[in-house]
């Protein structure tokens, strides 16, 4: 995601922020995962922007997607290259004004960026957690979330939000804490991935364990896998573009040539360009971490887990209210997917606003600055602020 | 907002659940929210005017209203309204039907063909008529439907709903001020405006 992440052009901004951590379930109280095994001592990497009200109702916590982190917006040091992966979003008058709410974004477990995950050490062995880190899941991750809001004590969300993988853990936030929840934006995301979903992650995954250097997952103290997990990162932005950006952003356009080659360098612009953002990706993200994160998307079956195959019978657990947003061409989590979410949440009577975004970027739409994007956002987080005063 | 609007509003009770399909910019939505404290929600095809409606503050689905309106379980709203539309639905009775469904009552209007000027332009000049409530050519237009004062109340009979009041106004299409037609309204209204209820 980070290719879109741009300075201000108008220079608003929250300002220098701090990655602050939080750790819990230290044994003997780990945490107990869905899939039965124990996670101890965990430590969440989150930061916060904007002021907790008296009452503190103004609290709006954002769910990072794939290779996200707990940095949403401002910067940490006054030089840094870049602001945080939603600047664009969270700041003073921004959609997500933080002059107005509190805001939370926090990494998920699982991850590399801060949070406990397969690159932290075990306090058992003292190396490296590597393929002995559990597998965890979108509910696993809003667990620990969880531990998180009781800590800062919080007790009322007034909007969960987050995009993709993100948008899964709004909506398990809001089937788990129905009554801490009080509004919800899931953006260009599902109940579960299709087929064509899991196919993409799953080629993705192999691109690293077919790395040599990947070593099952051993490699923290040698080679990484750069060039598996690169291919890895490939994959993704061809599934986040669309045939249309492409079209638009590369064409068939050569990168600084003339003519062809005729060898196997990178000819076309395209090319150069993913070779470009694979190459960027190996020197911030862990390969096991990407691992385990989008086997976490693809278990992710929210019909299934809470119910028993029925959205409806799911989303009647639920009494958020909702802001639903899709992008026309986002082919990794199309509209239909958020239809059928809109569709079981207004047989349960929820209230559910749903927009369809005319937007040619595929499924980064949803990281891009739009004005549209924010207006929406910002009336709808108006809208429920205003009805929980009075 | 709109003259036929403001009679609707006016028919509304304070604090009912009001759908409203087609809503456009959400004018009549917001205009019960805040003067008759509903619960409102609105459908609105048109991407543009549904984030209008969102950004102020409106809950509002982005869709077709003959698909949305069947999702929802019965008797979840006090009045569905449909105001202006009813002259471009495909299925008019199923489309009605789904409306009393969801709803306890239904709020139609439309634009009156029977109107004098309509009658004298087809009379006159033997084109197809063009008015400013429906001012489109035959070839361009997204009105597939003609409907009369008479016509329509034949039809809710027919479907087995009940009128329950029943206005013809003069005004034009976008416009604040208008006035009730009472002699003569089908042949002198612009609009006719329909509170229908479920049988008996």
């Amino acid at each position: 995601m980070s290719e879109y992440i741009e300075h201000d052009k108008d220079k608003i901004s929250v300002g220098i922020v701090e990655k602050k951590f939080y750790t819990f379930a230290e044994p003997p109280t780990e945490l107990v995962l869905e899939s039965g095994a124990k996670l101890g001592p965990i430590t969440i990497a989150y930061e916060t922007y904007g002021t907790l009200n008296q009452d503190k109702s103004n609290v709006v916590l954002i769910l990072h997607a794939l290779s996200g982190d707990s940095h949403a917006a401002g910067y940490y040091k006054s030089d840094d290259e870049k602001p945080g992966w939603w600047d664009n979003m969270v700041g003073p008058g921004k959609g997500i004004d933080t002059n107005k709410y509190f805001v939370v974004c926090s990494n998920i477990i699982g991850s590399c960026m801060g949070s406990t995950g397969p690159c932290t050490i075990n306090p058992k062995t003292v190396l490296p957690y590597a393929l002995d880190f559990p597998v965890v899941t979108i509910g696993d991750m809003v667990k620990a979330q969880k531990a998180l809001m009781d800590h800062l004590g919080i007790r009322k969300i007034l909007s969960v939000t987050g995009g993709s993988i993100g948008g899964m853990q709004v909506l398990e936030w809001c089937v788990r804490y129905p009554d801490m929840v009080v509004s919800a934006i899931p953006l260009a995301t599902t109940t579960k991935h299709s087929a064509l979903a899991i196919a993409f992650n799953e080629v993705a995954r192999q691109a690293i364990m077919a790395d040599p250097k990947w070593n099952r997952g051993n490699y923290y103290f040698g080679e990484k896998p750069d060039l598996g997990l690169a291919v890895a990162r490939m994959i993704g932005h061809i599934t986040y573009l669309s045939d249309e950006s492409m079209r638009l952003k590369f064409g068939r356009r050569l990168q600084d040539k003339s003519d062809f080659s005729f060898n196997f360098d990178a000819d076309f612009q395209v090319e150069s360009y993913l070779r470009y953002q694979g190459k960027k990706f190996v020197d911030r993200f862990d390969a096991n971490s990407f691992l385990y994160i989008t086997k976490a998307g693809d278990y992710y079956d929210f019909e299934k887990l809470h119910g028993d195959g029925s959205a409806v019978k799911g989303f009647s657990h639920m009494k958020a209210k909702f802001l639903v947003v899709s992008f026309t061409s986002d082919w990794l989590y199309p509209t239909y997917q958020s239809r059928e979410m809109v569709k079981a949440m207004k047989k349960n009577g929820l209230d559910v606003s749903f927009c369809e975004i005319e937007a040619e970027w595929g499924h980064d739409a949803f990281l891009i600055s739009s004005e549209r994007l924010t207006a929406l956002i910002r009336g709808f987080l108006d809208r429920v602020y205003n009805e929980i005063q009075t | 907002m709109r003259y036929d609007l403001q009679i609707i509003a006016s028919w509304i009770e304070p604090g009912s659940r009001v759908l409203d399909l087609g809503c456009g910019a959400g004018d009549l939505l917001k205009f019960l929210i805040t003067h008759k404290q509903v619960t409102g929600s609105g459908i609105e095809h048109d991407e543009d005017k549904v984030a209008e409606c969102i950004a102020k503050g409106l809950s509002v689905l982005q869709g077709d209203i003959n698909d949305e309106v069947l999702d929802y379980p019965d008797s979840t709203f006090d009045y569905v309204i449909l105001s202006q539309t009813l002259q471009q639905v495909y299925e008019p009775d199923t489309l009605i039907r789904s409306m009393m469904r969801i709803g306890k009552r239904g709020i139609v209007s439309f634009p009156n063909f029977s109107h004098w000027g309509i009658r004298l332009q087809l009379l006159l000049s033997g084109y197809a008529p063009i008015s400013r409530q429906l001012p489109y050519e035959w070839y361009d237009t997204p009105n597939i439907r003609v409907i009369t004062i008479k016509d329509f109340r034949k039809f809710t009979h027919g479907v087995g709903f009940t009128i329950l009041k029943e206005v013809a106004i003069n005004t034009q299409s976008e416009n604040r001020f208008g006035k009730v037609i009472k002699f003569l309204p089908n042949l002198r209204a612009t609009y006719g405006i329909f509170l229908i209820g479920n049988g008996n």
